[in-house]
Parts: structure tokens; C-alpha cells; sequence
């Protein structure tokens, strides 16, 4: 296990710079995510943490070392890729023993490791199987597994998930989470979907157009996002962003409520809410409109209101008896649940 | 009883008259015709190899098929001719070598051109591909000059150094290892494999397919080359099977009844080696390693 530090990480591809000098430090054992859209680069930098892409500038340090020049496999590595690369010519066993290959154990040595392994992922049995016998989530063990034989420093995962089903995807989850507690190696794990970001993580690192956006526990970016971007990818349904104006401590909607908040904002502001703390029931009228959809969820339903100048935002309401579709709503929100933001560059009003 | 029948046909009665009846297609006749005579097409030269094997001198130019009076006499003749063994060696030490070569050499020219960023790389290809177009005829004198040169007439060398590695196997071996996704190769690299090893390990058994569809092509072509040989060869003890059997008989008289005996001994080994690897050509494996 080793702590991963990037410093001034960028990369460039045919003059393009596709990450800006990222820095973070990821803690010995702590379970990392990053997440993004496509194209922010997040794959770029694990697969330069791995040693597959070249890094233009900045270093990277694992365990105390520059790994810059390094070889991958010199690196003290394990990753798992998104198509799970599993040899579908080689046995499971002969897949999760390949990390050891190289390694300068007996074969007793190497067969107990293997042995270890297949017992922590459940695969004892399916050892001499073939991958094409297996199914997508036993794959994705093997991958895994094939990774954890090495006992890297780190572990990186390149959105291993993503080919699975939604169940499947929901039941490796709490597997890997699972796994991480008892072994307990470092792990960064690259997604684009937050919720798995905020159901994993120790930390999650948001990225946008090759820069870090914020890195914080789940509930750090939930709560208390940086700016516009982070409070809207995060979270789901997406905050509701309405235009307002601060004076002393007030801020007036477009629709015209006014709502005492604290802080030296002055102008042109953007407050956000997030759905979940939207109602028709509790808090401070917020603004008003007509409910134009209804997603029922079961124990709530999500509501969709026009509220003509602010646009359509969306809100909770009771699952048993939401408003109909076509009726007048107030909505509601506890001030202490209200995020300001600066509409012209983005960045959270404190 | 005979009422209850009646009003409720027997299962028989129902699946003979409930079978669909599919309409004559014209088409589907018209495709079933041409199949037949492209089938006629391509097995009449076989079976007039084989019928003439079995035929007696004197009946070597009639066109029937079925010899009037058979006889394996020819195919004890060949056998019992020392020459026709020699030949076949040499032919299969040639076809042998020449196919292992290819596969290693073609396969790791095109791994390395598909899998590896490196200036000049496209031109390289095309230089390669830009061979096709020349025709052996034409290739034949110079490869005739640097035989002399290095003492390689009338050896083994001097017949297989051409064709030891061909553009037509690199370019095949090219483009089906583009299908081979790059996430097993880095995921070798990542596991400490060097790019040789992982060209060995990884790259080359998810190219079975086309490997094996590689040693038939290169396998029936060396096995069945004439012109080159013919050339480099000046010696029968160095001849291969196609030069050795069309040096029965003499300028006066064609002894086409031992030519055909030879040349149908002569496909056994071909057929051994479609069998053996066409069972290979089995596309998908590549895939069952990937998502699912």
C-alpha cells in the first residue's frame, strides 16, 4: 500500500492540452474516485498514473517514488480495465495467475496466492472455466482478481462497471466496496456515473475540460459544491438553478419572492436548490408554477413545474397524493438548504 | 367411430395437411443451378485427375470418366519410383519451413505495424503492400542473379528465400490483429510481459483464425509452386513434387496416367493441413474475453 501524488500533472496530445496541471494526493488505502463527463480527462490521468500514456508535465509519485519513467509494470500497479481484457483463450486460473508471471515467488507460492484469491472473490470453483462460460459479472471478478493477485500499491479501476446491467452493476458495487474494506490496498477508480462515485469513494475527485473542479468527501460535494458544474453533476435529478439578485442579505427571485439569506453577495446571483429539498409543503415560498409532469418513485414523486420566468424546475412531493398535472403549486425550501452561486463565473457565493 | 374421425382428423392426418407448402422460387432454383454447375466446374478437374490415375496408357485420351478397365498400377509404379519420395520431401520440408516462417514473420510485421506509433509507419506499410503489385515474372530474374550470387542455386534456401515472408501474409496478419483490442495488450504490460512476450502470449492466439487461414495459403502455395523452382533447381534430386512429376516421361511422350497418379498423392498432404487448421477458422474467440 503507498500514498499517489500528482503534481502539475498535464498532458498533451498534438499540441492540444488535454489536462492543465492537476495536482492531489491520494492517501494510503483511501478509495478515490474520479468523475466527469466525457472527454475531462479522467481517464487520461489513470492511464498516466498506470504508465499506458506519457506524461507531458508535472510528476507522479507512488509510494514516495517518481514513477514517471517508469515501465507499468514497475510501477507497483494493478488495473482493471473497462472491457475487463481477460484472455479468453487462458482458464480462469491461468487469467488470474498471469499477474504472476513475473513475479519472483515459488509455484507453491504462486498457487496459494491464486488459491487466496479466488477463495476472497468467491471463484474456487470456476477456476478451470473458460470466460466464455462465465458471465459478465464473474468476468469482471476475474478481472479483478487477476489484479489483486499482484497485492499492488495501487489498485485502478477504469470504469469497470459500465458494460454490466443495472443489478449487476449495483451488486459488484457493494462487492468492490466490500473488497477495498478488507484488503483495505489504495484504489482509484475512474467513473462517469456519480452515483457510483458517491456510493464508493472516500473521496471524490470532479473533473471538467482537464481540470479538477473539487475534491471532496460525497458529502462535502453534495452539500457544499464548488461551483454550478458540480452542483448540477452531482446529484440526481440535477440541481435547480434560478436567477435571483442579492442586496444585503436578501435575495429577490425573478418571480418576485424575497428570501433573507446571509452573505455579502451583492447582484446578479444564481440560487440553487436540489430537488430533494424542494417541496409543496414545508419552508419558504420559493417560487410558483404549474406541475406540467409526474415521475412517481414510490414513497415520492418527482414533479416537474413551469414556473414561467425561472424556467421548469423540479421538485418532491408526497408519493400518495401529489399534485395533478396542470395545477398551481407553491414551492417551498428551508433557507438553510440554498446554494448562491456567481452567475458569471460559476463559483459558490459563501 | 369412423364418425368421430371424421369430425376429428387424426395428428397424421393434421401435420400432413397443416405442413407448409412452400411455393416453387424460380430464384432460389436458378441459385441451386449455378451452385450445381460451379460444383461441376470446380470437381471435374479432380475427378479426371483421379479417373486418368486409374486409367491404362492407352486409354489416357479418352474422356470417359469411369476407366474401362481400372487399375492401380500407376500408383505402384509412382510409389515404387525412389524419385517421387525425394520429391516429396523436399516439397514438404519447403511447404513446412516456409509456412512456420510466414506465420512467425508475417504475423510479427504486422503486430508491430498495427500495434506500435512510430514515424514512417504508414509509408512502411505501404512500401510492403506496393509488392503485391509486382508480378512474379518479373521477379524471377532478379532472384535468380542473387541465387547465383550467394551460392544458393540448387539448394533448399534457393527455392524458399522468396517466399519466406509476403506482403499479402502481412497484411492479413495486419488487419486482424486491428481486431484484437488494445486493452489486452496494455493489460499485459501492466502484468510485466516485454512486447515480445506479449506478441507470443496474448496477441498471437487471438489471431488463430487468421494464422491458420495464413499456413493454408502459404502452405498450398509453396506445396503447389512450379516456376520458380523449375528455375532454381537444376538437379532431380532437388526437384519438388510439381517440377519432379511434370518430368515424367520424355519430349516424345507425356505420361499424363503418372503425372495424375502423382498429383493425386500429392493433395494428400494439402488435405491434411486444411483439416488440421480449418478447424481454427472459428471467428468470435477474440470477443469472449470482453464485455459481455
Amino acid at each position: 500500500m503507498a500514498t499517489l501524488t500528482l503534481r502539475d500533472l498535464v498532458k498533451t496530445y498534438d499540441k492540444t492540452e488535454v489536462l492543465h496541471g492537476i495536482s492531489l494526493t491520494v492517501a494510503d488505502g483511501e478509495f478515490v474516485v474520479f468523475v466527469g463527463p466525457s472527454g475531462c480527462g479522467k481517464s487520461t490521468t489513470l492511464r498516466m498514473i498506470a504508465g499506458l500514456e506519457e506524461v507531458t508535465g508535472g510528476t507522479i509519485d507512488i509510494g514516495g517514488r517518481v514513477v514517471n519513467n517508469l515501465e507499468p509494470k514497475d510501477r507497483d500497479i494493478a488495473m482493471v480495465f473497462q472491457n475487463y481484457a481477460i484472455y479468453p483463450h487462458m482458464s480462469v486460473r491461468k487469467n488470474i495467475g498471469f499477474g504472476l508471471r513475473t513475479a519472483k515467488l515459488s509455484r507453491a507460492d504462486k498457487e496459494k496466492r491464486l488459491e487466496e484469491v479466488a477463495a476472497i472473490l468467491d471463484m474456487t470453483d470456476l477456476l478451470d472455466r473458460k470466460p466464455n462460460q462465465l458471465s459478465g459479472g464473474q468476468r469482471q471478478r476475474v478481472a479483478i482478481g487477476r489484479a489483486m493477485v499482484r497485492d499492488p500499491a495501487v489498485f485502478l479501476f477504469d470504469e469497470p462497471l459500465s458494460n454490466l446491467d443495472a443489478q449487476l452493476r449495483t451488486q459488484m458495487r457493494l462487492e468492490i466496496k466490500k473488497l477495498h474494506q478488507k484488503v483495505g490496498n489504495t484504489i482509484v477508480f475512474v467513473t462517469h456515473d456519480q452515483v457510483e462515485a458517491m456510493t464508493m469513494a472516500d473521496r471524490i475527485v470532479i473533473m471538467k475540460d482537464g481540470h479538477i473542479q473539487q475534491v471532496g468527501t460525497p458529502s462535502e460535494v453534495y452539500h457544499t459544491p464548488a461551483n454550478i458544474f458540480v452542483a448540477r453533476f452531482i446529484g440526481a435529478p440535477s440541481m435547480n438553478m434560478l436567477p435571483a439578485m442579492a442586496s444585503h442579505g436578501t435575495v429577490r427571485l425573478d418571480t418576485g419572492t424575497e428570501i433573507a439569506m446571509p452573505g455579502g453577495a451583492d447582484g446578479a446571483v444564481t440560487l440553487g436548490v436540489r430537488p430533494d429539498d424542494l417541496g409543496v409543503v414545508a419552508g419558504v415560498p420559493l417560487t410558483r408554477g404549474r406541475v406540467t409532469v409526474r415521475e412517481p418513485l414510490g414513497p415520492e414523486t418527482l414533479i416537474y413545474v413551469d414556473t414561467g420566468a425561472g424556467g421548469e424546475v423540479i421538485a418532491k412531493a408526497d408519493g400518495r397524493t401529489p399534485p395533478e398535472v396542470g395545477a398551481e403549486v407553491t414551492l417551498c425550501a428551508d433557507p438553510a438548504n440554498l446554494h448562491l452561486f456567481d452567475p458569471a463565473s460559476g463559483q459558490a457565493l459563501r | 367411430m369412423a364418425f368421430v374421425e371424421n369430425i376429428r382428423p387424426s395428428s397424421e392426418t393434421l401435420l400432413a395437411s397443416n405442413a407448409p407448402k412452400r411455393p416453387a422460387n424460380m430464384g432460389q432454383i436458378i441459385r441451386w443451378l449455378l451452385l450445381f454447375l460451379g460444383g461441376v466446374v470446380m470437381v471435374m478437374p479432380i475427378a479426371y485427375m483421379l479417373s486418368t490415375s486409374l486409367k491404362w496408357p492407352h486409354e489416357v485420351y479418352n474422356v470417359n470418366l469411369i476407366p474401362e478397365e481400372p487399375t492401380l498400377e500407376n500408383y505402384a509404379y509412382v510409389l515404387e519410383d525412389g524419385r517421387f519420395y525425394g520429391w516429396f520431401v523436399n516439397s514438404l520440408i519447403i511447404a513446412t519451413l516456409t509456412t512456420v516462417s510466414n506465420i512467425l514473420f508475417d504475423s510479427l510485421v504486422g503486430y508491430t505495424l498495427c500495434k506500435f506509433r512510430f514515424p514512417g509507419r504508414y509509408i512502411i506499410f505501404i512500401a510492403i503492400l506496393s509488392t503485391l503489385m509486382i508480378p512474379t515474372e518479373m521477379l524471377v530474374i532478379p532472384w535468380y542473379l542473387m541465387s547465383q550470387q550467394f551460392g544458393w542455386l540448387n539448394s533448399y534456401w534457393g527455392i524458399m528465400f522468396p517466399g519466406m515472408m509476403t506482403a499479402f501474409g502481412t497484411f492479413l496478419m495486419k488487419q486482424f490483429f486491428e481486431t484484437v483490442p488494445d486493452d489486452f495488450i496494455e493489460a499485459a504490460r501492466i502484468d510485466g510481459l516485454n512486447e515480445l512476450q506479449i506478441w507470443w502470449t496474448v496477441a498471437m492466439p487471438l489471431v488463430k483464425p487468421a494464422l491458420a487461414a495464413l499456413a493454408i495459403f502459404v502452405f498450398l502455395g509453396n506445396w503447389t509452386a512450379f516456376i520458380w523452382p523449375l528455375i532454381v533447381t537444376n538437379s532431380p534430386d532437388m526437384y519438388t513434387l510439381p517440377v519432379g512429376l511434370s518430368s515424367f516421361g520424355d519430349e516424345a511422350d507425356v505420361a499424363w496416367e503418372l503425372i495424375m497418379t502423382g498429383a493425386a498423392i500429392s493433395t494428400i498432404p494439402t488435405l491434411i493441413v486444411f483439416l488440421i487448421f480449418q478447424r481454427f477458422i472459428i471467428r468470435g474467440v477474440v470477443m469472449a474475453g470482453l464485455k459481455g
